[in-house]
């Protein structure tokens, strides 16, 4: 994909940072505002789409909106679930925007949540009752986070060494990664003491990560909060960042330019993996309490739409995320209350998603987000 | 010892024959589609729907062969989505791919809840081990007609690719779209007629899925095998007769671990059960170069670079 870039917006950016020098702010507002008004009208349209849909199925979209508003956010119980679920939404959401940046389309999140959330229940389980509950928890993410950053640093350096194609090896990664999972729970590792689904030991509460005091929500949510802060500013304020950008915007000129650019290349699908790594350990120590296959929850794939939506930018994840977080959240209210399939609000993503890349055929058609001068230029 | 090495050697010859069927599908669908110069990731969406829609015709109907019908239609109109978002400018073949794999499984999951619980009429095997006395080599050569229906399609594949005008607009058109343009050839019309066509196909395969093998729906029906025959058609080197051999080759890996489980061999299913994902990555591994792009690859595709 080196040939046909993501960040198609390179070239536009040049222009209207060449043009923010002797302009005004005014210009580089209406140019950016086309990324924040092309992606609302997306939304905008794949909610009539859905809306449509209900109606044509007999059921409400009135009703729809109402239970998602009550299940994700309208009461302090439902908002605390909402940022509680958007935690591993916000950090595989990360793991999609970082290899974007440098030109790959990496979808081996959920393989690296999975395998990292596991890999760190496994560790955790001999260290019980030996060392105490801090350090075991900060071992824990840490090998987390190098589990998830080693398995899609491996597509990453697949890609780079041998050209293999990182959509499909980091997707063929996942299912590797669910596999291997799956191998110890109903093998080596599972709890014998648990005869309903095979899980390792549990953790047990003393090693469990707490809540933010005065909320329900884990600490997972603030971490992926400051993993954005930090992401941004690796990759839009650094030395590093920049060198990845360029890669992304032109694989050939980095080249030329001497730029390292398989350790780019690596570094930034391990920083990925080693994200959802991380929210794999939330799930684990924050949550489930022990490793099975409630992990593979799908929030590897939501975070593909979540950072799309984002448009790659750490800084917009977050709100995005807690968006799909509410929707997801609010999942079980409306399977119970309008009689819907649990899948209800994978077609609403996919839905979401569909319309959204369809509308990236929008940028650059509409003069008034240009600056006056380039109206007549196309 | 020996009964048993031939037994799972048996029951891998018939595994790879039914494990394969699916596989055949879906990498001929994209290998027409690819050889036109586009890439549709979606198809793992299309197998799953193609299922769950030939399960429920064949329930209402009672007709299993009108479920793969109805597979195909399911699968053709997903294809047409993907061939008409792709058609715009400025939109990202790979990228669209992956919201229609989340889009196909989404709306297969949504309709198909109620089909989980009722049995729907199966497609027919034919009994190809009439000659011999071994209930094993018997049961093992129960071979689905959708089975040589893949490899006729196969064959007239390759023969009208190579042979026929509309072959050479296809292979024109994915080699050189600015040549297409210039002989007069909507390069979108084109893409837009195989993306159909391969998703027509990607939806039987789903059919063989719910209808043949495994036989049943369920939403754990296909766990990427839309996503392998994808990467086969690499390894196939976008030839149709080279992915029927391929797709048997991944049949053989898939039926690795249940040939074992039929002889008592229960250690390591899991692991059994990841060798086709190992499989593919490996050959993809072996089959790619990162400084020059793969032998015979039709010139317009972006994707293996």
């Amino acid at each position: 994909m080196s040939d046909a870039p993501l960040a198609t917006e390179a070239p536009r950016d040049v222009i209207a940072a060449s043009r923010a020098a002797r302009s005004d702010f005014a210009v580089r507002l209406r140019a950016n505002s086309e990324y924040v008004v092309i992606p609302l009208f997306a939304l905008a349209i794949a909610a009539a789409l859905f809306a449509l849909f209900l109606v044509a199925i007999g059921k409400s979209p009135v009703d729809f909106i109402s239970y998602v508003w009550r299940g994700g956010f309208g009461t302090s119980f439902s908002l605390q679930n909402t940022l509680q679920r958007s935690a591993p939404l916000i950090l595989t959401a990360l793991a999609v925007a970082i290899p974007a940046r440098i030109g790959l389309i990496m979808i081996g999140g959920e393989g690296a949540l999975v395998l990292g959330g596991f890999a760190s229940a496994a560790l955790a389980i001999p260290m019980i009752g030996h060392v105490p509950p801090m350090p075991t928890l900060i071992v824990m993410g840490l090998f987390a986070m190098a589990v998830g950053g080693f398995w899609v640093g491996i597509a990453g350096y697949l890609r780079y060494a041998r050209g293999v194609n990182e959509t499909i090896s980091s997707l063929l990664l996942t299912y590797i990664g669910i596999a291997i999972m799956n191998f110890f729970v109903e093998g080596a590792l599972r709890d014998l003491t648990d005869p309903n689904k095979p899980s390792t030991k549990p953790l047990g509460s003393a090693y469990m990560i707490g809540t933010i005091p005065g909320t329900e929500v884990h600490w997972g949510f603030v971490f992926g909060l400051v993993l954005c802060v930090a992401l941004y500013f690796l990759m839009s304020r650094t030395t590093f960042g920049f060198a990845a950008r360029v890669t992304g915007g032109n694989f050939r000129a980095a080249l030329a330019q001497g730029l390292p650019v398989g350790r780019l290349i690596v570094t930034c699908s391990a920083i990925a993996g080693a994200c959802a790594g991380l929210a794999g350990f939330f799930e684990v120590a924050a949550i489930q309490g022990r490793a099975n296959a409630s992990l593979a929850a799908g929030y590897g794939f939501t975070g593909i739409l979540v950072s799309f939506l984002a448009r790659h930018n750490p800084l917009i994840i977050p709100p995005v995320a807690i968006l799909f977080g509410g929707l997801v959240a609010s999942g079980g209210l409306i399977q119970r209350r309008m009689d819907l399939p649990d899948a209800t609000v994978l077609v609403l993503q996919g839905l979401i998603f569909v319309v959204l890349l369809t509308s990236e055929t929008l940028y650059g058609r509409f003069s008034i987000f240009k600056p006056p001068g380039e109206k007549d230029r196309t | 010892m020996n009964d048993a090495v031939l037994t799972v050697l048996i029951a891998m010859l018939g595994g790879a024959i039914r494990v394969s069927t699916p596989f055949m599908f879906v990498a001929l669908g994209e290998c027409l589609t690819e050889k036109s110069g586009r890439v549709n990731l979606g198809l793992e969406g299309t197998l799953v729907l193609g299922a769950m829609v030939a399960y429920a015709a064949s329930y209402h109907t009672g007709s299993p062969w009108l479920g793969v019908l109805a597979a195909g239609v399911a699968g053709s109109f997903l294809g047409a989505m993907h061939g008409t978002i792709c058609g715009l400018p400025r939109v990202n073949d790979v990228a669209v791919g992956i919201a229609m794999m989340l889009f196909g499984t989404g709306v297969a999951f949504f309709f198909g809840k109620p089909y989980i619980q009722p049995e729907a009429p199966r497609l027919g095997s034919i009994p190809l081990g009439f000659w011999s006395d071994s209930p094993n080599l018997k049961s093992a050569l129960q071979v689905n007609p959708l089975f040589f229906v893949g490899i006729l399609i196969a064959i007239a594949l390759a023969w009208s690719l190579r042979n026929t005008r509309w072959g050479l607009v296809v292979r024109t058109v994915g080699d050189s779209a600015a040549a297409a343009r210039a002989m007069g050839i909507s390069v979108n019309w084109v893409r837009f007629l195989t993306t159909t066509v391969g998703g027509f196909l990607a939806g039987v395969g789903g059919a063989f899925l719910s209808l043949s093998y495994p036989g049943s729906w369920n939403q754990g029906l296909s766990s990427g095998q839309g996503l392998m025959a994808v990467a086969l058609v690499i390894f196939a080197r976008w030839n149709p007769l080279r992915c029927v051999a391929a797709a048997l080759l991944f049949g053989g890996a898939g039926a690795i671990g249940p040939s074992l489980q039929s002889v008592g061999i229960t250690q390591g299913y899991y692991f059994f059960n990841a060798a086709p994902y190992i499989l593919t990555l490996a050959i993809m591994i072996a089959t790619s170069s990162a400084k020059h792009s793969a032998r015979d690859m039709p010139g317009e595709l972006s994707m293996a670079k």
